[in-house]
């Protein structure tokens, strides 16, 4: 089980470092989809290795993917926004949270 | 009548009362009453004397006790006996003769109500002092007695002299005084009463330790000596000559002078105890006599040389009554007392007169210097005529008063060689200096013709109490006739009746020292055949002390006056600093205290609140950076500080997992570093980012 | 319990899965990032079957790859300056940033290895997984399920209502 859960951690790191770091908006969205896959492998590693009784896991990681992709669509829907208002997806020249 | 005798001093009180409080105005009905009331009080003494004469001089005494304490009481009461008796005659006559001289002498002031006014208070305070039966209430009428020669001294107040003069004299007797109070004090204190017979009583019963009955004896004479103007405190009497010579005439010549005479032979019994206290006053008294004879030789101005003259008379009688009780406390019954009373009753007749005609002449010439006057008998008969048998009964001729009461002074000190020669030697100025004054003013030619022709009689009611005054000083002093069985001295006497011895060698010597005495200011002042100015050129230093009258005056004001103005001076400089320096001082701390409050305020309390913005400004300055605006950035930060709170609880619950603590310390520390890392360069992009649109 | 070991299928799966993972987030071309995230998301489903959730797997590719990395793909199709690929794609964080995952990553890792007890379950038969999902959906889970429902159906309507071109 060891190694699963290594292999969660490790692809979540990954997918932490693109959020961090992508300066295209659809590259932080994609490192979040990373984030997302590695909670599922946790999830259904748990519900194989540890809490066998029941599913509780895999639905878990079912209503994940779900939500995952319900809030993929509305972020893309924002993109395209960006991309209309302001010509260029680029993160660097976001600055509304400055005041 | 005796026993209404309290009654006496009553009646001038009355008059005084009634002047003030309604009369202001009414100037006849203001003399009238003071006349009136007088004339009742020697009526009543008259009466008094009648009576006190019956009983031979047996004293009548009636008091009542109005404060006791355990240790004293006090009383208010008269004692009538042969002494207070004469005093009251003298003061009564020769008071009832100044009062009506005064009516035409103060003809004119505006303030002749209040003349009479305080005349009146004057008599009521002099007869109280004569009937007081202890020493407290002799003390009162003492004080009393002088407030109203105050008064009266300073009747022309708008003068600086005049005013001056109230003043010294004032504060001269009031020095006197203070020895005085010393004196009741210690009667109080050592006999507890004041009562006359109670003192005598105790002093005489040898109760009370002689030193301290000489103390007590000094004391009181310290009183005379302000009082009766004897050395060194007589500096006041010739400047009392500011005020009316009515005034001056009852007050500084007759009576007021005479209450240190008076006290003296009325404590005679504690003079008689004490040798030493009774040859200070001999020896003062003589010494005044002498020193005023001398100044009265060289004065130019009348009623300065009848004050020198009241001055050394006094000092005859306070010299007589000195002598009287050394001798007694040797156990040797002298003439002094007699003498000495005696001598009171008459001075106060020829003096009065003297003063009264000298008042006359200067209503006449309106000038008081005898070098403007001359060959005023031609115009002033009746003056002239009293002037002189005035003057011949102060120098001792026969048969006036002064002959018989001089004659009893010699007689006194006829046991005390160095008296008598000096007492002749002043009799033989006081003749002398009469008649020089006679001789320059009356006799001669006229020196200021103005002045004469101007001179004229002085009306009927300025000469009739001379021609009264002069019949007294003629035959008044015919009661002291040595060969008379009940002549005043088995009157007035003390201790035993005393029987004067008549001695045919002291009156001649008398009589001609008198008489020499006027022969010398005859050949000087009339026929001139010793020139004045060659004798005054002979003896220049000794005429300008003399002139000066020894500095006296000169010597207190340097001595005395000067070093208590100056301290009183330094004294208000240093309060008014002191106090000015207080409250401004007061005041400069204040704003001071309030400097210091503000600079605090200022500094330390708005500096705090100013550092405190400051201090975040700062602050802030540091951490904008942080807020830059961009996402991921915060993100940066979250998940560090997600992983340091994992750190920390991995370091927490550390015996649950086996890491080295170094190893946690150290992953926290890089992160934290790389966490600063990341904001110091956000800053510097920032600082770039700003300049680059500055400059754009 | 002994701890179960993995095989070689794991080990490839896992290789394929970091580094197309790493390719995802550290390409310039954004196009080839989405394409090596499709990658990833197999591998992932993989995975999943290893675990013994086929339904899982299934689903995580009909919808991961068949529709969200679609949607990604058209997204980057409408949006991107593909002429611009000489940018960096990584902004002024990058450093730090890997620290911080670095870090993180090697703290989860150790906190894993170092967990003594796990509580392993005992490993019964291999039931039928498409089956007993379905029943729990039914049954115990019947509220969330809905809920996502709807869940989904609002993201539709905000999506059309974000992305539609404005009239004026």
């Amino acid at each position: 089980m060891f190694y699963y859960l290594a292999l969660a951690a490790i692809l979540f790191s990954i997918g932490l470092f693109g959020v961090l770091t992508r300066r295209n908006v659809i590259g932080i969205l994609m490192s979040l989809e990373l984030m997302f896959n590695a909670a599922n492998i946790n999830f259904v590693t748990f519900n194989k290795f540890i809490v066998t009784d029941g599913l509780t896991g895999q639905i878990f990681a079912i209503f994940i993917i779900v939500v995952a992709a319900a809030e993929a669509t509305v972020g893309l829907a924002i993109v395209l926004l960006i991309y209309r208002n302001w010509r260029g997806i680029d993160m660097d020249h976001v600055r509304i949270m400055k005041w | 009548m005796t026993k209404y005798a309290f009654l006496i001093p009553l009646w001038p009180l009355f008059a005084f009362v009634m002047i003030v409080l309604f009369l202001r105005w009414k100037e006849k009905v203001s003399a009238g009453l003071s006349i009136a009331t007088i004339v009742i009080s020697w009526v009543m003494s008259v009466g008094v004397l009648i009576e006190t004469f019956a009983r031979h001089g047996a004293p009548y005494e009636a008091y009542y006790t109005f404060l006791s304490f355990t240790s004293f009481h006090l009383e208010i009461g008269i004692l009538i006996d042969a002494l207070a008796t004469m005093m009251l005659m003298v003061v009564t006559t020769v008071g009832a003769c100044i009062v009506i001289y005064s009516v035409g002498y103060m003809h004119g002031d505006p303030r002749f109500s209040r003349f009479f006014a305080y005349m009146s208070l004057f008599l009521f305070s002099m007869l109280g002092l004569v009937v007081a039966n202890n020493f407290f209430m002799i003390f009162i009428f003492w004080e009393l007695v002088g407030l109203t020669s105050y008064l009266l001294i300073g009747f022309w107040f708008e003068k600086k002299s005049a005013s001056d003069a109230c003043k010294k004299a004032f504060i001269t007797t009031r020095t006197g005084d203070l020895g005085f109070l010393i004196g009741l004090f210690m009667i109080g204190t050592y006999i507890g009463t004041f009562n006359y017979g109670g003192v005598f009583d105790t002093v005489v019963s040898g109760a009370i330790p002689s030193g301290i009955v000489t103390a007590i004896a000094i004391f009181i004479f310290c009183g005379a000596v302000g009082k009766s103007a004897q050395f060194p405190l007589h500096v006041w009497l010739p400047d009392a000559m500011e005020g009316p010579t009515p005034v001056s005439a009852l007050i500084h010549a007759a009576t007021m002078v005479a209450a240190g005479v008076y006290l003296v032979a009325r404590s005679m019994n504690i003079f008689a105890a004490s040798a030493d206290a009774s040859l200070v006053v001999a020896i003062i008294g003589v010494i005044t006599s002498f020193m005023a004879a001398s100044i009265g030789l060289v004065q130019i101005d009348i009623k300065r040389i009848l004050a020198y003259s009241t001055i050394s008379q006094l000092g005859y009688m306070i010299m007589a009554l000195g002598l009287y009780g050394y001798d007694t406390a040797h156990h040797y019954h002298s003439a002094g007392y007699a003498a000495g009373t005696f001598h009171l009753m008459t001075h106060a007749c020829f003096k009065g007169l003297l003063f009264l005609g000298a008042g006359s002449v200067i209503h006449a010439v309106h000038t008081n210097d005898i070098r403007e006057m001359g060959g005023l008998t031609r115009k002033m008969k009746i003056t002239t005529l009293t002037f002189i048998i005035a003057s011949l009964s102060i120098s001792g001729i026969f048969p006036m008063s002064g002959f018989w009461s001089k004659d009893e002074i010699i007689a006194a000190t006829a046991h005390h060689p160095v008296f008598l020669i000096l007492t002749l030697a002043i009799a033989f100025m006081t003749a002398f200096y009469m008649f020089r004054l006679c001789f320059l003013t009356f006799f001669g030619e006229p020196r200021d013709q103005d002045r004469f022709d101007h001179a004229h009689e002085s009306p009927g009611i300025m000469t009739w109490p001379l021609m009264i005054l002069a019949f007294l000083s003629v035959f008044v002093g015919w009661v002291g006739i040595p060969w008379l069985d009940h002549g005043f001295p088995s009157f007035v006497y003390h201790g035993e009746p005393h029987h004067t011895e008549p001695s045919w060698l002291l009156m001649s010597i008398s009589t001609i020292i008198a008489l020499s005495g006027i022969g010398l200011a005859y050949l000087m002042y009339y026929k001139k055949s010793i020139s004045a100015e060659k004798v005054g050129d002979t003896f220049r230093p000794i005429y300008n002390l003399l002139f000066n009258k020894y500095y006296f005056d000169e010597i207190y004001q340097e001595v005395i006056i000067n070093p208590i103005m100056s301290f009183a001076r330094y004294t208000w400089t240093f309060d008014a600093r002191v106090i000015d320096g207080a409250v401004n001082g007061t005041g400069w701390l204040t704003i001071l205290w309030s400097d210091i409050h503000q600079w605090f305020d200022t500094w330390i309390i708005d500096g705090a609140v100013n550092g405190v913005a400051w201090l975040v400004g700062q602050w802030s300055n540091l951490l904008r950076f942080l807020q830059n605006g961009k996402v991921q950035f915060y993100a940066l930060f979250i998940a560090t500080f997600a992983v340091l709170l994992g750190l920390i609880k991995v370091e927490i619950a550390a015996p649950t997992y086996d890491w080295p603590r170094m190893t946690v310390i150290f992953l926290a520390g890089l992160l934290l570093l790389s966490l600063v890392s990341r904001a110091i360069t956000a800053r510097e992009r920032t600082r770039q980012n700003a300049k680059q649109e500055n400059k754009l | 319990m002994d701890q179960p070991q993995v095989g070689l299928v794991f080990w490839i799966l896992s290789f394929v899965m970091l580094v197309s993972a790493f390719m995802v987030v550290s390409l310039k071309n954004i196009f080839h990032c989405a394409l090596f995230l499709i990658l990833c998301l197999f591998s992932v489903a993989g995975i999943f079957i290893l675990l013994g959730a086929e339904f899982l797997a299934a689903a995580q590719v009909l919808i991961y790859i068949g529709a969200v990395s679609v949607l990604i793909i058209f997204a980057i199709m409408l949006t991107s300056n593909l002429a611009s690929k000489k940018i960096t794609q990584t902004n002024e964080n990058a450093v730090v940033s890997f620290f911080v995952c670095f870090i993180f990553a090697l703290t989860t890792l150790l906190l894993i290895g170092n967990t003594r007890v796990w509580h392993y379950a005992a490993q019964g038969a291999v039931k039928d997984n498409t089956l007993n999902l379905g029943r729990y959906l039914m049954t115990e889970f019947m509220l969330p399920f809905e809920v996502v429902s709807v869940l989904l159906l609002a993201a539709m309507i905000g999506a059309i209502v974000l992305a539609r071109k404005d009239k004026s």
